[in-house]
C-alpha cells in the first residue's frame, strides 16, 4: 500500500489560453479509492496522464510514499493506467494481453501463465484466455484491460472512465467488480469520471475538479451536505441558496432568523439546504409558511417549487407526502437546523 | 437470380477476363520465345523447340544469375532503407499536425511527377563528385528516390488510422520505448508495412533509367541486362531472361498476398506485376 501525493500540478497545453490544470494538490491515502469528478474538459484526465507519466506538467510534483516520481518514465513508476477504451492489443489473445506487462519484465513463461490464469479467475473470465480481443464483448474487453493492469500489482492504479463505454447494467456490474477487487487488493486507486453517481458509489473520497481546480476533496456525503462553495453545491444538485449573515448560531436573511447547527462559520455567507432535506409540516424551530408555485411528479419523488416571502425554495418529497398538494395553496414547511449549511458568499 | 444481379456478375467477369488478358497475355510470347527454334511472322507457333536459350542464360558467361543476385541484393537494401526512413516519416505525416505538412507531402510526391531522367542527370553530377557513380551504393541511394514516395505514402495512410493510445497503454504497463516499438507498434502496422515493403522492392526491381545513369553500365541489374539482349535482337535469350526477371516479383507477391488481406485478389496482384 502506497500513498500518492500530488503537489501543485499545473499544465497549460500549447496554444491554449486557460490552463488545463492550475495547481492541483491531492493526497490519496494508501489503499483508498479516490474519484476525480468533473465535467469533460475539467482537467481530470490530464491529471491522470501526468500521474501516469504520459504527460509532463509545467510545474508540480507527484510523490509515491513520499518519494518524487516526476523524473521517472511511465514504465518505471509502478503506476498503471486503464483507459476509457480497453486498448487490447489486437495481435495478442486474451491471455497474452493480460500477461503483457509481466513479459515486458522478462518473467519466465510458466510463471506468467499461472498468474494470467489467476487473473482470469479474478475478473470472472475463466477459460477465455485463447480468445482474440475482437471476439469479446465490451464488458469482457474492459475486464481483460483491468486484469492486464492488476496482474502487475501496481502501487497506484489509475482508471480513466473505464465504464463510460458500457451500457447501464454492465456498468453497475463492473462497478461492484472494481470496488470488490480494490477492497480486496488494497491498491491505491484514482478513478476519473464525469458521472456523479459512479463517484459516490465507488469512492472513499471524491475530488471535484472544475476548470482545472480542485474545489473540494472529501468523503462523498460531505460534498452533498457540507459543500465548500456554491459551485460544489450546484454540481451536486444544490438548488436553494439564500444570502445572509451568520452570527451566534443564527442566520439572518430574507427568510428571517434561522437557527443553525453548532460550529457553523460566522459572518456573511450563503445558506443552503438540500431539496430533499426541506420537510413539510409544522415545527417549533425553523418553521415557515410557504406558497406552492409548482408541483411536478418525477417518478420516485415529487418536486415542489415554493416561495417563502421573496425567496424561492425547491423541495423534493416522497410522492405520498405530496398527495393532495395543489399549486397556489399555502404549506407549512420545516428547515431542520441539522440540514442547514453556510458557505462563503 | 434477379436480372440486374446477373448483369453485374457478367460485367464483373468480363472486366476480370479483359484485365487478365491484357496483363498476362503479353507475357506468354516471352515464354514461348525462350524455347523457340525459329519463329517467323505468319506462323502461330515456332517451327521447332530448343532449350539453347535457357542453357545460355544459366551459363556463367551470360552473367544472368550474377545479375539476378545483384538485383535482389539492391532491391532488398533499398526496401530496408525505404522502410527505415518511411516508418518515422509516415508516422509523422499520418499522425502529426504541423506547419508545412502540405509542403512536405508535395516534396515527397515530387519524384513521382518529375521525370526520372531529369533527376538522374542532376544526381549524376553530384554522385560523380562523391565517388558514388558506378557503385552499388550509389544505385541503392538513387533507387530511394522513386521508392520513398510509395513507402512513405502507404505508411502515412496506415498511421492515419492508428491509435497512439496503444503505445501509452503499453508504456504504462511497463514497456520501454523499444519494447513498445517491437511488441505494439510494429505488429499493429504489420500489414501496411508489408505492402510498403512490397512497393519498395518492386519499384526498385523495375528501375532501369536511374540504374543506367548512376551505375554507368557497371552495375548490371536485370533490367539493364534484359535491355542489352533485347537491343541485340536475341529474342530467345531475352525471352528466357524476361521469364527469370518476372519470377521474383511474382514470388514476392504470392508470398505477401497471403499475409496481406485485400491484396490477395488476383486482379490487384496481376496489376502490380503488369507495372514492371
Amino acid at each position: 500500500m502506497t500513498t500518492l501525493a500530488v503537489q501543485g500540478l499545473s499544465l497549460t497545453y500549447p496554444g491554449a489560453v486557460r490552463p488545463a490544470l492550475a495547481g492541483l494538490t491531492l493526497d490519496v491515502p494508501a489503499g483508498s479509492l479516490t474519484a476525480l469528478l468533473g465535467p469533460s474538459g475539467c482537467g481530470k484526465t490530464t491529471a491522470l496522464r501526468i500521474i501516469a507519466g504520459l504527460l509532463t506538467p509545467d510545474a508540480g510534483d507527484v510523490r509515491l510514499a513520499g518519494a518524487s516520481i516526476n523524473a521517472l518514465p511511465p514504465e518505471a513508476r509502478g503506476v498503471v493506467m486503464v483507459f476509457q477504451n480497453p486498448l487490447l492489443f489486437a495481435h495478442l489473445n486474451v491471455a497474452d494481453n493480460i500477461g503483457f506487462g509481466l513479459r515486458m519484465r522478462h518473467l519466465p513463461k510458466a510463471q506468467v501463465a499461472a498468474r494470467v490464469a489467476q487473473m482470469l479467475e479474478m475478473v470472472q473470465l475463466p477459460g477465455l484466455g485463447a480468445r482474440k480481443p475482437g471476439a469479446l464483448s465490451g464488458g469482457q474487453a474492459q475486464r481483460v484491460a483491468l486484469a492486464r493492469a492488476l496482474i502487475l500489482q501496481p502501487k497506484v492504479l489509475l482508471l480513466d472512465e473505464p465504464l463510460s463505454s458500457l451500457d447501464a447494467q454492465l456498468r453497475a456490474e463492473m462497478r461492484s467488480l472494481i470496488r470488490g477487487l480494490q477492497r480486496k487488493l488494497r491498491i491505491t486507486t484514482v478513478f476519473v469520471t464525469h458521472d456523479q453517481e459512479e463517484a459516490v458509489v465507488l469512492a472513499d473520497r471524491i475530488g471535484l475538479l472544475l476548470d482545472g481546480q480542485l474545489c473540494q476533496y472529501d468523503a462523498p456525503q460531505m460534498l452533498y451536505q457540507r459543500p465548500a462553495t456554491m459551485a460544489v453545491a450546484r454540481f451536486f444538485g444544490g438548488r436553494n441558496f439564500v444570502p445572509g449573515q451568520a452570527a451566534g448560531g443564527v442566520f439572518d436573511s430574507a427568510l428571517g432568523p434561522l437557527t443553525l447547527p453548532p460550529g457553523m462559520r460566522q459572518g456573511p455567507g450563503v445558506l443552503t439546504i438540500r431539496p430533499e432535506a426541506v420537510a413539510i409540516g409544522h415545527a417549533a424551530v425553523n418553521g415557515r409558511t410557504a406558497i406552492v408555485t409548482d408541483c411536478a411528479f418525477l417518478g420516485t419523488q415529487t418536486r415542489l417549487m415554493l416561495t417563502v416571502g421573496d425567496i424561492a425554495l425547491e423541495a423534493l418529497v416522497s410522492p405520498g407526502m405530496a398527495q393532495g398538494i395543489t399549486v397556489g395553496q399555502t404549506l407549512p414547511v420545516h428547515l431542520p437546523p441539522d440540514a442547514l449549511w453556510v458557505m462563503p458568499g | 437470380m434477379p436480372p440486374d444481379r446477373l448483369f453485374v456478375r457478367v460485367l464483373r467477369a468480363g472486366f476480370g477476363a479483359a484485365l487478365i488478358t491484357a496483363l498476362i497475355l503479353p507475357l506468354i510470347p516471352l515464354g514461348i520465345w525462350s524455347v523457340a527454334h525459329g519463329w517467323r511472322f505468319p506462323a502461330l507457333l515456332p517451327q521447332g523447340w530448343t532449350w539453347a536459350a535457357w542453357e545460355y542464360a544459366m551459363s556463367p558467361t551470360a552473367g544472368v544469375l550474377r545479375s539476378l543476385a545483384l538485383t535482389v541484393w539492391i532491391a532488398v537494401c533499398v526496401t530496408v532503407l525505404s522502410v527505415l526512413i518511411g516508418l518515422p516519416a509516415g508516422r509523422a505525416l499520418g499522425l502529426g499536425r504541423f506547419r508545412g505538412k502540405g509542403l512536405v507531402q508535395v516534396i515527397l510526391l515530387a519524384p513521382l511527377i518529375v521525370p526520372g531522367i531529369a533527376v538522374g542527370l542532376g544526381l549524376q553530377g553530384l554522385f560523380t563528385g562523391l565517388g558514388l557513380t558506378q557503385t552499388v551504393t550509389g544505385v541503392v541511394l538513387v533507387h530511394l528516390i522513386p521508392t520513398l514516395p510509395y513507402v512513405v505514402l502507404v505508411l502515412a495512410g496506415v498511421f492515419a488510422n492508428y491509435d497512439t493510445g496503444f503505445e501509452d497503454q503499453a508504456r504504462s504497463l511497463g514497456a520501454s520505448p523499444w519494447q513498445v516499438l517491437w511488441h505494439v507498434t510494429l505488429p499493429a502496422v504489420r500489414a501496411g508495412l508489408i505492402v510498403a515493403a512490397l512497393f519498395g522492392f518492386l519499384v526498385s526491381w523495375g528501375q532501369y533509367l536511374l540504374t543506367l545513369l548512376i551505375g554507368g553500365g557497371r552495375v548490371l541489374t536485370m533490367p539493364l541486362l534484359l535491355f542489352n539482349f533485347a537491343g541485340a535482337g536475341r529474342n530467345d535469350i531475352t525471352g528466357a531472361i524476361g521469364v527469370i526477371y518476372i519470377l521474383p516479383g511474382v514470388l514476392v507477391l504470392i508470398l505477401t498476398a497471403r499475409l496481406v488481406t485485400g491484396i490477395g485478389d488476383s486482379g490487384r496482384g496481376a496489376g502490380m506485376v503488369g507495372r514492371l
